[in-house]
């Protein structure tokens, strides 16, 4: 395997600064907060009783919201993410397969919330909410009817692209010709040629939903910000370890996702192609480095 | 190795070729007609060739073969049975696309075995017949191979073992080779010809490559806006092309000028019988193929000045201009060597076959 960087490419040591600096740009608050959690407070010095206070369940019944709010922000983010993906993908299949002249009209309708500030979507939402309470109850799980307009723009950009990315009418009518019912296609057809789009697409709408505050907040629920807001107003330290927790958590989150998603195209039930002939493994990978269009075996030519 | 003679060659499993009628067909898209009124019947096992310029509605003929377009009149029969309103995964069709359309998620293996999936074929039987459909396109070997890491003439072979392995009624083939580069092109254009042959399978080729439709088909369908022009085998469509627009399209033609005078024609100094001598009196121009066009020394014919020349293997081609302006293109053998400015003398073949460019189509013999 050569590695030849392009002729463009930035020298090693310009490139070990640029990673340091970006790396300086993460580690610097994540160190902070890890520094600041283990503060000895006016006394002074270093201590590691909180971190053994929230690890052993010595925390009282004033922590519980941070419990709730995990749950609720859990719950939330699945449902949203379910949500999102039932809607998103089968309409951007039959626009792309059947009303092609709608494109434009979805795509803007799709990337309008991205222009709508947070507070002003909730503005909005606030009265639409009241009805919203009154059908389907007061609990938190409704606010994924909001979360979905927030994430949609990310969604559809994941998704769109990889529709964009094969020829969907030509596999589509492929699978038809064969004897596959429009059920079949869809499932057997168009969504595993789909499924990087949609799991960027759901990666996506874990990480905004997670971290989402300010509708929550101004609709009165809770879910793991509002909570950790909650906490920090009585002991600020304990909220910095949750965050910490919670930004580990979503890092594992999105780590497995990525791998589980990035497998071997082939089900249990087939052969496994050879090792040379395996796709790249993780989904950013294969995202970002194109597709080798000459055969990958010597003598593979026709 | 071929699917006609399988070892499971119970009746069910053979190739049933089947007749195909397409009965004034019409489609109709907002603004235009891309198929107005077609008829066309194809015999059980017959190769025909759709060959038309783009925009001509032979695409669009076969995808309504397929059911992949609905029609907005006429009818089209298999065998004599109405198909028109059968969906697509219903017709029993099998389709190569002209763009690749591997299944980008399953192996080759695993795209041959689709079809026989979908028509609930036991696994091990569908793993041997996908097997054997692959060895017949010669990819045998390459069966736990992605789209991606196959070459696009491979994926054109995986494509048409795809289409045959569940041995349907009609195989329709649209425009499979324009994607891939000229020496591919004519292996895979034999390879589906004899493959087409050994299986006797009722067989559709849309191409707008002349020389691929006739070297593939028993018959071609030359189109021309929504309609079928002219349909005849390959050596009937280039010795009688029935209109101007057929002459002009199946091969290259010279318009040249002539007289007819009492059921003859007179083309540069050659005299010509009509086949139909009712055409009145007057001047025509008439379609002349370049190999009817005999070059000589000066003073042997018409008197002309070479343009241009250009080698081109087995023969070589002349442009020559001729005292009146008429622009002539003459192939002739490779030995004859002219150069730009040489002064030659220009006849017709006694057996030069002319059409008359206005009114009905008149072929010419020699007198």
């Amino acid at each position: 395997m050569s590695h030849v960087p392009p002729a463009h490419a930035p020298k090693a040591a310009a490139r070990t600064v640029i990673l340091v600096l970006v790396g300086l740009v993460f580690a610097v608050p994540i160190l902070s907060m890890v520094e600041f959690t283990l503060r000895g407070g006016l006394a002074g010095g270093y201590t590691l009783d909180r971190w053994i206070a929230v690890f052993s369940g010595q925390l009282d019944a004033s922590y519980r919201p941070i419990w709730t709010g995990l749950a609720n922000s859990a719950l939330l983010a699945v449902i949203t993410v379910l949500l999102t993906l039932a809607i998103l993908v089968p309409t951007l299949i039959l626009v792309q397969l059947r009303f092609p002249f709608l494109r434009r009209a979805v795509e803007f309708l799709c990337l309008l919330p991205i222009s709508v500030p947070a507070i002003v979507l909730v503005v909005g939402l606030a009265p639409v909410y009241s009805v919203v309470a009154r059908i389907f109850g007061s609990g938190v799980w409704p606010l994924s009817f909001a979360y979905g307009i927030t994430v949609l723009p990310f969604a559809y950009r994941a998704i769109q692209s990889n529709l964009d990315a094969f020829d969907a009418k030509t596999l589509s009518e492929a699978a038809r010709s064969l004897g596959a019912g429009w059920i079949t296609v869809f499932l057997r057809v168009l969504l595993p040629s789909l499924r990087r789009g949609v799991l960027a697409a759901a990666i996506i709408a874990l990480a905004v939903v997670l971290g989402e505050y300010t509708i929550a907040s101004l609709l009165n629920r809770v879910n793991l910000q509002t909570a950790l807001v909650l906490i920090s107003k009585n002991d600020p330290f304990t909220a910095v370890i949750f965050a910490l927790l919670a930004l580990i958590f979503v890092g594992i989150l999105l780590f497995v996702l990525g791998r589980v998603g990035s497998g071997t195209a082939g089900s249990g039930r087939t052969p496994k192609p050879p090792r040379a002939a395996r796709r790249p493994r993780s989904a950013v990978a294969a995202a970002t480095t194109p597709t080798p269009s000459a055969p990958l075996v010597p003598g593979a030519s026709s | 190795m071929s699917l006609a003679t399988a070892p499971s060659s119970s009746a069910d499993t053979q190739i049933r070729a089947v007749s195909v009628e397409l009965d004034t067909v019409v489609k109709e898209y907002p603004g235009h007609r891309a198929l107005d009124g077609v008829s066309l019947d194809v015999q059980s096992g017959e190769f025909v060739a759709l060959l038309g310029p783009s925009g001509c509605g032979k695409t669009t003929a076969l995808r309504a073969i397929a059911g992949l377009e609905g029609i907005d009149g006429g009818q089209i029969r298999f065998d004599g049975e109405d198909v028109s309103r059968t969906p697509t995964n219903l017709r029993d069709v099998g389709m190569v696309f002209q763009s690749y359309s591997l299944f980008p998620h399953l192996t080759a293996q695993e795209n041959v075995e689709f079809g026989l999936r979908m028509r609930r074929v036991p696994a091990a039987e569908r793993r041997s017949r996908a097997a054997e459909a692959l060895d017949m396109v010669g990819l045998g070997e390459r069966g736990a191979r992605y789209a991606h890491q196959l070459s696009g003439g491979q994926q054109q072979r995986v494509a048409l073992a795809r289409a045959l392995v569940t041995r349907p009624r009609v195989l329709l083939l649209d425009e499979p080779l324009s994607a891939l580069d000229a020496k591919v092109r004519v292996q895979l254009r034999d390879q589906i010809r004899s493959i087409q042959t050994e299986l006797g399978i009722t067989t559709l080729f849309v191409t707008h490559d002349q020389e691929e439709a006739l070297a593939v088909a028993d018959r071609v369908a030359v189109m021309r806006a929504g309609n079928i022009e002219q349909i005849g085998t390959p050596e009937e469509l280039y010795g009688q092309p029935a209109t101007a627009f057929v002459a002009d399209f199946i091969g290259l033609s010279n318009q040249v000028p002539g007289t007819v005078l009492g059921g003859q024609v007179e083309l540069l100094g050659t005299t010509l019988a009509l086949l139909d001598p009712s055409v009145p009196t007057g001047p025509v121009l008439a379609s002349v193929r370049p190999e009817d066009v005999l070059i000589g020394a000066p003073g042997t014919g018409s008197a002309a000045i070479v343009t241009g020349t250009s080698f081109l293997g087995s023969h070589r081609r002349t442009r020559v201009i001729l005292e009146d302006g008429t622009e002539l293109l003459i192939q002739h053998e490779a030995e004859l060597k002219t150069a730009v400015g040489d002064a030659v003398g220009i006849r017709l073949r006694g057996t030069a076959v002319g059409i008359r460019l206005r009114g009905t189509a008149v072929a010419v013999r020699p007198a």
